[in-house]
């Protein structure tokens, strides 16, 4: 255990607020790409263990009922001056990992929402979820040097709403990576200075996301407290 | 316990039980995943490992996920030695200053910081 420990660089002793961004996104979109190009340590991979003994956890037909579950991650961390500390979280973004985001996104300052043009529905449960959940988020779109689409194209196929923004990026690219992270927190910022009007904001994006669900396959129930 | 098991760490979760005590959650959800960890003590002789481990690499404030990822445990299992940690007073904790704030963003200033800092990198 202690070589695991002695190759991670220390903060500094003033270091004292942890903050938080979530990049998610569908499987192998970059996500674990984009928080390695920005992390000033290499990306570590943790889990999570949930156990909800009695509650309808998992909806896996055919599997028998259990009320464990254990979900991986990876998180990188940038140490933005002496008291602050930024840690980026690669979420999964698959339909049954849904009662991962509660925590991880408690107190995040907001999502970026990775996406692979080619599979752009990969994106949508993502969506769904930033939305319900009132996280403020953005969407990048990481290059594979698929075909090329129109702002306009892909926010059709999102049902995103004109107010979020989109760019384009190459997650493997650091300049790149950090200009998203700097899109999201500039972003952020108007929010937060338009205040009480941010929550309305998020409120208009329903009914885009009623018509993305409407051509999305069957979902997850919502689960219930 | 009759259903199969996959293989890895979920063969033996006896272990994860003694570690803590036979306790599967924590009695508080104080520690954030970026709340950060100081040690206000040293290990001493006796103490379980994991309990020293901690102390050790805590010695410079570190993540609660951090801890989690070198100990190679699930962060619900840290969280409940973090506990024990804390109200022994072997270590205190720096928790996120903008956590726990659903329906609120961020403050500017903060968000200011962090600009500043993305900027910087």
């Amino acid at each position: 255990m202690d070589s695991a420990t002695s190759d991670r660089a220390a903060l500094q002793a003033t270091a004292d607020n942890g903050l938080k961004i979530v990049v998610v996104g569908g499987f192998g979109v970059g996500k674990t790409t984009m928080v390695r190009s920005v992390s000033e340590i290499r990306p570590l991979n943790t889990e999570e263990t949930m156990t909800r003994a009695g509650e309808a956890v998992d909806h896996l037909d055919g599997v028998q009922s259990k009320t464990s579950t254990t979900v991986a991650f990876d998180f990188g961390r940038i140490s933005l001056d002496e008291r602050s500390v930024l840690y980026l979280f690669g979420a999964p973004g698959q339909e049954r990992f849904w009662f991962l985001w509660d925590r991880l996104f408690s107190g995040t300052l907001g999502a970026v929402v990775l996406v692979d043009t080619r599979r752009l529905a990969d994106s949508w449960y993502a969506i769904d979820r930033l939305e319900h959940h009132g996280t403020p988020f953005i969407v990048a779109c990481n290059d594979f040097g698929g075909p090329l689409h129109t702002e306009q194209q892909i926010r059709e196929a999102l049902a995103l709403s004109d107010d979020v923004p989109l760019v384009e990026c190459d997650a493997r690219d650091r300049s790149s990576s950090k200009y998203v992270l700097i899109t999201l927190v500039e972003y952020l910022h108007a929010l937060s200075q338009r205040g009480a009007g941010a929550r309305s904001g998020a409120l208009d994006t329903a009914p885009s996301a009623a018509a993305r669900t409407g051509l999305a396959p069957a979902k997850t129930p919502e689960p219930t407290p | 316990m009759t259903r199969p098991r996959r293989p890895g760490r979920d063969d033996d979760p006896d272990r994860l039980y003694t570690l803590t005590g036979g306790r599967s959650r924590s009695d508080s959800d104080a520690f954030d995943l970026v709340t950060l960890v100081v040690s206000e003590c040293e290990p001493t002789p006796g103490m379980q490992s994991e309990h020293a481990t901690i102390l050790r690499m805590c010695q410079l404030p570190t993540a609660v996920v951090e801890i989690s990822a070198a100990l190679g445990l699930p962060v619900s299992i840290v969280r409940i030695m973090l506990s024990d940690l804390l109200d022994t007073g072997r270590i205190s904790a720096r928790h996120p200053r903008t956590a726990r704030v659903a329906d609120r963003l961020p403050d500017p200033d903060i968000l200011e910081q962090v600009l500043v800092g993305l900027r910087n990198l």
